[in-house]
């Protein structure tokens, strides 16, 4: 290989299986005699179960067992609490099927296994379940009230956790400032939608006891923990696989949701394969969700807009329950003061349960919600000083020389201080003011003014803490035969490409195509050390693990073809699949080399022969594997990131709107990111384009609703809307490459970044197109034709 | 766990069926199937055709795009009763049989049209019919995320996507206005 794979737009290396009908997503792979599942979930928001009966669907043909909690022994027990954390207040979390009370909608009460999903499903309608209805409060604000029903008896006032973090000196600095800005916005409830649904089988093989899931699910290593802890099974009587996964967004690591375990269950007290297919309405009740916060963000100042200070006391919705601790909100506290230097923060937040879906980090997960929050604030003192929104944010970014720099007293997702290792600020901001050209705009949007038409600018600043730990492993294998390098780490890809990046981080210390190196990851039967995929923190944590491992690997091959081809290390390349003495031909493939370095009896084939006994290359004194050596090439290794490391961005847009039908057209999206090096260009900017589509939804079209009485509103397609290409603007991309110093590789994750900015940029756009009506700014997302029509009548006078 | 007695079991469900003659991807097919299976549950399930993919099942994603004699249509919406001695084409039948890829695969390919490939064997199909259907091709990006409409994708942000239907269109020699 004369080029280098890092840094290439490379081509993905399994593009070709999934275009022609090749993916193996979970419902793809072949059962025979497998079972279907259907379950009855709860139509009521809180309720009492006085009665199941189960008898009709039990006696139903083709059904091959009901279960309700009574039947689940051992597993009837609450799902773990994943993250616990000290603040947590009596800590609530999901089971596999309700005993006595249900918490929201859609929460699972008894399971069907069937011949098929049709059976099933007849069989779950066959179900009678007597409920007692309860009394419920969906609004966040009144449900923290001591009067409001609670969702769980014993939590007082429906307060989950209540946290408060401090960093400097918030009061003395809110004393020393001369202008204030409050303001209060709101995030609404969302959801993931992954285009495939959640789904898991399993098959249990009572000769070998070993039990194998196929679960499309983030952290299939954790899943195998959890799943061998419950069941009482041996770790490696368990096999996890996430096959291919049709997106996952942050929705598909839960440990557990009832179907990952009770897939399992019953497959192995029917000793036979059962699946789980989660429909699209499912995943709508019972697939976490995430977003809803209500923030209410002061700054302190001075009079040419240097913030001081900020105060931020906001209400994070976690649902029914809250199995992941307080994660989504914490990550909203500590990135509260987004790029800005911000020396004194003052932030509190109480985590509240509704009787709703259960809420779990979702793309962005808190970031989105503490970017709307500054940067709504950011705009609103611009406003109040009459400076310039670029210029507000130009006064206080953290400049270059002030990296690395820490916020003492504010504890990121990884238990340690925030603390941003690097950056452009200002450079990204003047790039972005000079793409859009905003004095050209300004005269744009005027003339379109005198034409009726309403144009406006919005502009979001965010940062984003990426690559958490705390480890990941990487496996690297150069393959006798064939020559091709197997790679693996723990973790799990749904559509981001690690196959491709990961393949390009060896390829270039063993000098291989791309294509040649494959990478088998989400498998606990082939590598079963690690974490999951959260944070964006695949190409972080285990890219600078396989680049360790790769290095190692490469150590190896160079010692062992220094001895087949007697020459010094130094003076040895690795090209084209070979080991090559520099200026010579002379050389060795990588197969001929892994084969020479693991000493056999048996000549299986030519280049065998060259590592039996008597074969001249394996000849030396002593045992054929010295003392400590392994055998062939391979070589695993591990990385632990420090801390996190914080990749950022500017978003920027020019967006019309027509006050006559309350719509908006995008004319313009512009992004400038940096996540450090980049691997690969060209899955880069599909993540970040991938990411402003999910935000665009959030921003004016996705909001998943609750009537007063908990039901889900719009819990399908149809209702809930996924734009379509024709919503989605085209995105004009910047990249800055600052490298990490923490890490090898200089990368910073960006998995989530796409998604950040969006509900402010269009919020902040729409406020500058429709400020001839005198609009008040937009503080709420989603935003949509309704939100608009209001503001414009309420700018009117014609209401409150 | 502890062994237990093998539980009876029907094979299938007690649902009415009927038999069905259809050509799948140029193949004849004759199969008894029950008259409220979906047709894309019978390429998946039954002739275990797992390309079409299926992401909402109510007729508003796109992924289960198969094109029934010619035109594409949605396979979850459809019984397979009602696909008797029809034509189906799915995703499986589109590239060569020597696996050379469709132009419009290769297109997909060279463009990062697809991230987690569950919505592409969808986007494929319904790109296909486009091509083989239309006329003059409306090639201007408004031209083309309309003719992409059909279809959710979740990861790519459709920009990709846009790009392969214009690189497509350049290797198939299909010009259009745009
Ligand atoms: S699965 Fe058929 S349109 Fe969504
Ligand atoms: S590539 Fe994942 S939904 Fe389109």
């Amino acid at each position: 290989m004369a080029t280098r794979g890092f840094g290439a737009p490379v081509q993905r290396t399994n593009d070709s299986r999934l275009l022609t009908g090749g993916g193996h997503y979970v419902d793809d792979i072949p059962l025979a005699g497998a079972l279907h599942v259907a379950f009855v979930r709860s139509p009521f928001a809180r309720a009492r179960i006085k009665r199941i009966d189960v008898s009709a669907a039990r006696a139903h043909s083709g059904v091959a067992a009901v279960y309700t909690a009574d039947d689940l022994g051992a597993l009837d027990v609450e799902m773990p609490l994943l993250i616990p954390h000290p603040c947590l207040i009596g800590p609530r979390t999901q089971r596999p099927l309700a005993r006595g009370d249900v918490h929201h909608v859609g929460q699972t009460v008894a399971m069907v296994v069937a011949v098929d999903r049709y059976v099933a499903e007849d069989a779950a309608r066959l179900i009678e379940v007597d409920y007692e209805p309860l009394p419920v409060e969906l609004d966040l604000e009144k449900a923290i009230k001591s009067d409001a029903p609670l969702v769980h008896g014993d939590v007082k006032n429906n307060i989950a956790a209540h946290f408060v973090q401090t960093s400097g000196d918030p009061d003395g600095a809110f004393a020393r400032a001369t202008h204030f800005t409050k303001i209060r916005v709101r995030v609404e409830r969302s959801t993931a939608a992954p285009m495939e649904c959640r789904a898991v089988a399993a098959r249990y093989d009572t000769v070998s006891g070993e039990l194998t899931v196929w679960d499309g699910t983030q952290a299939p290593i954790s899943v195998r923990g959890g799943l061998a802890s419950l069941f009482g099974l041996d770790e490696d009587k368990v096999r996890v696989i996430a096959p291919d996964v049709g997106g996952g967004f942050g929705q598909k690591v839960l440990l557990f949701y009832p179907d990952e375990i009770l897939v399992p269950f019953a497959a192995m007290r029917l000793g036979r394969p059962v699946k789980f297919i989660e429909d699209r309405s499912e995943n709508f009740i019972g697939s976490t969700q995430e977003r809803t916060q209500i923030h209410e963000i002061e700054l302190a100042a001075t009079k040419d807009g240097d913030v001081l200070a900020l105060r931020d006391s906001f209400l994070h919705d976690t649902g029914a329950y809250i199995p992941y601790g307080i994660a989504i909100a914490q990550v909203a506290s500590t990135s509260i003061a987004g790029p800005y230097r911000v020396p004194n923060i003052w932030v509190e937040f109480k985590a509240v349960y509704t009787p709703t879906v259960p809420v779990t980090p979702y793309r962005g997960c808190g970031r989105p919600h503490a970017c709307f929050a500054i940067e709504r604030a950011m705009d609103q003192l611009a406003d109040e000083l009459g400076l310039d929104r670029f210029e507000v944010r130009r006064r206080n970014l953290i400049a270059p020389a002030q990296f690395p720099y820490t916020r003492q007293g504010l504890l990121f997702a990884d238990g340690l201080a925030v603390t941003y290792d690097s950056g452009e600020y200002a450079k990204a901001l003047e790039l972005i003011a000079k793409e859009i050209d905003v004095a050209a705009f300004r005269q744009e949007q005027a003339t379109a003014l005198k034409a009726g038409r309403y144009l406006g600018l919005g502009l979001a600043f965010y940062v984003e803490g990426t690559g958490l730990g705390p480890y990941e492993g990487g496996h690297v294998k150069v393959h006798p035969i064939t020559g091709k390098v197997y790679v693996n780490t723990g973790l799990s890809g749904q559509g981001q490409g690690h196959e491709t990046v990961f393949a390009q981080i060896v390829a270039d210390q063993l000098g291989v195509d791309p294509n040649d190196v494959i990478v088998v990851e989400g498998d606990t039967g082939v590598f079963d050390w690690g974490v999951a995929t959260f944070a964006s923190r695949a190409a972080v944590v285990s890219g600078n693990a396989i680049h360790k491992a790769a290095l190692k690997a490469r150590a190896i091959v160079l010692e062992a073809a220094s001895n087949m081809l007697e020459a010094a290390i130094d003076d040895l390349e690795l090209v084209d699949g070979k080991v090559r003495v520099k200026g010579t031909d002379r050389g060795a493939t990588l197969a001929e080399v892994a084969t020479a370095t693991n000493p056999l009896r048996y000549a299986f084939n030519k280049a065998a022969q060259s590592a039996t006994q008597f074969a001249p290359a394996a000849r030396h004194d002593g045992p054929q594997l010295g003392e400590g050596r392994a055998p062939g090439i391979e070589a695993t290794d591990y990385y632990a990131p420090p801390h996190a490391t914080w990749a950022y961005g500017v978003h920027a847009a020019i967006v019309e709107v027509d006050p006559g039908l309350c719509s908006i057209k995008f004319h313009r999206y512009l992004c400038v990111h940096d996540c450090g090096n980049m691997i690969n260009p060209a899955i880069v900017e599909g993540q970040v384009m991938g990411g402003v589509a999910q935000g665009v939804g959030g921003a004016f079209y996705e909001r998943v609703e609750y009537d007063v009485d908990g039901n889900p509103r719009n819990a399908n397609f149809m209702d809930f809307l996924v734009p379509y290409a024709t919503e989605v603007p085209r995105v004009e991309m910047h990249h800055m490459e600052t490298p990490s110093p923490l890490n090898p590789l200089g990368v910073k994750g960006v998995g989530e970044a796409g998604c950040i900015a969006v509900g402010q940029v269009l919020a902040s756009a729409l406020d500058d197109a429709l400020k001839p009506f005198g609009v008040a700014p937009f503080r709420e997302v989603p935003l949509s034709p309704n939100a608009i029509f209001e503001a414009i009548e309420a700018a009117k006078g014609r209401r409150p | 766990m502890s062994r237990r007695i093998a539980p009876v079991l029907a094979e299938r469900s007690d649902d009415p069926r009927r038999a069905i003659n259809l050509t799948v991807n140029g193949e004849a097919v004759t199969r008894d199937v029950s008259t409220r299976l979906l047709l894309s549950d019978f390429l998946r399930h039954d002739l275990r055709l797992t390309g079409t993919h299926v992401g909402c099942e109510h007729g508003v994603c796109g992924c289960c795009t198969v094109l029934i004699d010619g035109h594409s249509a949605r396979s979850c919406l459809t019984l397979a009763v009602q696909a008797d001695g029809s034509a189906i084409r799915t995703i499986e039948s589109v590239a060569a049989d020597d696996g050379t890829l469709h132009p419009v695969q290769r297109a997909f390919k060279e463009c990062h049209a697809l991230q987690c490939g569950f919505c592409t064997p969808g986007f494929v199909m319904s790109i296909v019919s486009h091509f083989e259907e239309a006329g003059t091709l409306d090639l201007s990006e408004d031209g083309v995320r309309e003719m992409l409409s059909g279809n959710l994708c979740r990861c790519t942000g459709y920009q990709n996507i846009v790009a392969a239907v214009r690189r497509a269109a350049e290797l198939m020699g299909r010009g259009g206005k745009g």
